[in-house]
């Protein structure tokens, strides 16, 4: 394998690992909107 | 002989490995990206009804991401203009490190997904102007205006002066006297900061054949524009104060401040040779920056820390 394809395989992981970072924040952040939105509804359910 | 194929080597690597995750930063123009969040959080804050902190933050990340897709998208489309220019010359896309197809996709993910994470989490008004914002933007600014005409940063100024009504939108659900008057602050701002960096750029806005004002008018007929543009822009940044939306402390910052723009626009336009005429053009750019800053930076204690001081008419009516 030359230095380019690693080069290329290296700034690809990267890219993959920022992509997968910024889903997770993302469904944090839906998650929490979420709870905030519902306020004090969240409990009021039939259990 | 080595050296050249290491050059040749790297820039291959440079122009064949995609982008690195700051390139993809690099393409959402962060320090546009950074005025425009806070202008946008000064229309959150300031507005009447309060928004819980949580859709805040979140309003504002869709909003950053917002501001990014019109960054990315600008420049897909710039890349020829970006490439002739030393100013933009190191930018992801002519420096290949990204391709222009590259960052269209990314500009056009993010811009949907902004639009539709700020529908979805404050209201649809707020996600209508911010989808508005990228369209103006993209379509008007910098497809037509920027190559046809040297009014392309006044009119596309448009785009970058609706944050503060998109923040105000999220927090309330509607538009406002008050909300207008800060667009119309950093609409009536945009020329003479930009003519500033124009009269500093003039040979490379040539160069790369935008039809910048010191292009095509002169930088005389330039200078007398920024000192126009700054003696409307001093009396309106007092506007919030007369509407009740700045307080006291507003008011005296923004008379001071106005009034330092003032004498340097007429630094700018009185200075016209060698190069005290580039310093002068310099020292007006920078103090653009400080003077929007500082102006809505009071704006948001004044709201954030609830300070009363009394409106400026109130005060002196009493």
């Amino acid at each position: 394998m030359d230095d380019a394809e690693k080069e290329r395989q290296r700034r690809q992981r990267m890219r993959s690992i920022a992509i997968a970072w910024i889903l997770a924040a993302l469904a944090v952040l839906f998650f929490i909107v979420t709870i905030v939105r519902l306020g004090g509804n969240v409990a009021n359910r039939p259990l | 002989m080595a050296d050249a194929a290491i050059s040749v080597a790297a820039e291959k690597i440079e122009t064949g490995a995609g982008g690195d995750v700051a390139d993809y930063i690099a393409l959402m123009k962060p320090r546009v990206m950074f005025l425009v969040v806070f202008t946008a959080l000064v229309g959150l804050v300031a507005a009447p009804e309060g928004l819980h902190p949580v859709l805040a933050l979140a309003s504002l990340i869709c909003i950053a991401a917002g501001a990014g897709a019109s960054g990315a998208l600008n420049m897909w489309f710039d890349a020829d203009i970006d490439a002739r220019m030393a100013r933009t010359a190191a930018r992801p896309v002519p420096r290949g490190r990204v391709t222009a197809e590259e960052a269209r996709s990314f500009g056009a993910v993010l811009a949907v997904g902004s639009i539709v994470c700020l529908g979805v989490m404050a209201n649809w008004l707020a996600a209508a102007l911010l989808a508005f914002t990228i369209f103006f933007y993209l379509f008007v600014y910098t497809m037509w205006l920027k190559r046809t005409t040297p009014q392309n940063i006044v009119i596309g100024g448009a785009a970058g002066a609706l944050p503060p009504m998109i923040g105000w939108a999220a927090a309330t659900g509607g538009i406002s006297l008050e909300s207008f008057v800060l667009f119309l602050i950093i609409f009536v701002w945009t020329p003479p900061h930009f003519w500033a960096l124009a009269l500093l750029r003039t040979g490379d806005y040539a160069k790369a054949g935008v039809p910048m004002l010191p292009v095509v008018a002169g930088a005389g007929a330039t200078r007398a524009h920024i000192l126009i543009y700054s003696l409307i822009l001093a009396p309106l940044g007092m506007a919030p104060a007369i509407i009740g939306l700045g307080g006291a402390l507003y008011a005296a910052a923004a008379a001071v401040l106005g009034a330092i723009f003032v004498v340097m626009a007429f630094d700018c336009y009185r200075t016209r040779e060698g190069e005290a005429a580039d310093r002068a053009a310099k020292n007006l750019f920078g103090y653009s920056v400080l003077y929007l800053f500082l102006l809505f930076a009071v704006l948001l204690v004044e709201h954030g820390f609830s300070i009363d001081g009394g409106s400026f008419v109130s005060l002196w009516a009493s």
